[in-house]
């Protein structure tokens, strides 16, 4: 059984009460297909638990097959540190099939961040040592591809259609709260 | 399942085709942790493919100075295009004729399919089997069992060389 080894602090992003019963964490790489479709899946999860659910995004991008996960994890973390990751975590998984440096800097203009800062972080791999970190724990967590989930700190092993993960949160909520279920 | 070789056996040595026209055998690695993996087939549907994975790991393996092999019945033109296509940076090893003999000598071969098994193999740098893990067939084992076996090794090493230098000093 694999385990998340670091646990989830307040380095992370996070979507969701810290209070929530179940947390799901989310190793993904911003260009893989198997997440785009993911990323729909982990919404409609968060529209069905609500507020006993929380969700983290930790950056597994797999340079050497995804030419662009590195810089959209780049640029999501870049507008991480003006309050915005999330909007910009949406945007790159939303408009994945059209991904691009371009893209990129639209969308962070959009969210009223400055392009052209973006671009030097991204030529200087500014935020590289942060996804790397991601990276290097996710290894060590038995992190095997993207995406990969754990619910409460145990990887999940099944299939991560919207049905699997929901028998999987369902069945962990059922062992800490019998009566909630 | 197969049953794989147990820590502490002498690795099979073995020569296989690394490109279609050169050959590699373990023993010419000695003296460098090896991480052997089979697997079993090239060209798997998934982004998170085990091969891309420990292809992305593989400056960590390094820092252990260790060699990475891949290894399946996959014949060599397949691995030099699978290769390719993936940008792998590190040999993947056709057992391919006579199929799966290798896998068979590890005890990783799956005769019902015709393919190995995933199983990994850590062989310390005298050529014996220091950590091996076989992963159910349709599961990616990842690598942190690898990693955490050649830390293992590692210190094992540091702790042999401290006792061999403090029998030095009596």
């Amino acid at each position: 059984m694999s385990v998340l080894k670091v646990p989830v602090s307040s380095n992370d992003h996070i979507q969701g009460d810290e209070h929530a019963l179940v947390t799901l964490v989310e190793y993904g790489d911003y260009e893989c297909p198997h997440c785009g479709r993911a990323y729909y899946i982990v919404k409609a999860l968060q529209k069905h638990y609500g507020p006993q659910l929380r969700f983290v995004f930790r950056n597994f991008p797999l340079t050497q097959i995804h030419p662009l996960a590195e810089p959209a994890a780049e640029a999501a973390e870049f507008a991480g540190t003006h309050k915005r990751f999330w909007e910009m975590h949406d945007g790159i998984y939303e408009n994945q099939d059209r991904l691009s440096v371009r893209i990129l800097s639209e969308m962070a203009e959009r969210l009223g961040l400055t392009a052209e800062r973006l671009r030097d972080a991204l030529a200087d791999h500014e935020f590289e040592p942060r996804i790397g970190k991601d990276f290097q724990g996710g290894v060590r967590s038995g992190v095997n591809g993207t995406p990969t989930f754990f619910i409460n700190d145990v990887r999940h092993d099944g299939l991560y259609e919207f049905k699997d993960l929901v028998s999987a949160i369902d069945a962990r909520m059922l062992q800490l709260k019998p009566d909630v279920a | 399942m197969a049953r794989i070789l147990a820590p502490g056996t002498q690795a099979p040595d073995f020569t296989l085709n690394v490109t279609p026209d050169q050959k590699l055998s373990l023993h010419e690695l000695q003296g460098k942790p090896i991480i052997l993996a089979f697997y079993p087939a090239d060209w798997s549907p998934v982004c998170g493919d085990q091969m891309a994975l420990y292809n992305e790991i593989l400056p960590e393996f390094q820092k252990y100075e260790a060699e990475l092999l891949g290894i399946s019945v996959d014949g060599a033109w397949c691995h030099a295009a699978f290769a390719k296509d993936r940008h792998l940076h590190f040999p993947l090893l056709a057992d391919f004729e006579p199929k799966g003999a290798v896998a068979k000598k590890y005890g990783a071969y799956r005769k019902e399919d015709g393919f190995a098994e995933r199983a990994l193999f850590v062989i310390d740098r005298n050529g014996k089997i220091f950590w091996s893990y076989c992963s159910p067939v349709a599961v990616n084992p990842g690598a942190d069992g690898i990693l955490q076996a050649l830390e293992d090794l590692t210190l094992q090493r540091n702790n042999n060389e401290r006792v061999e230098s403090s029998s030095f000093v009596k």
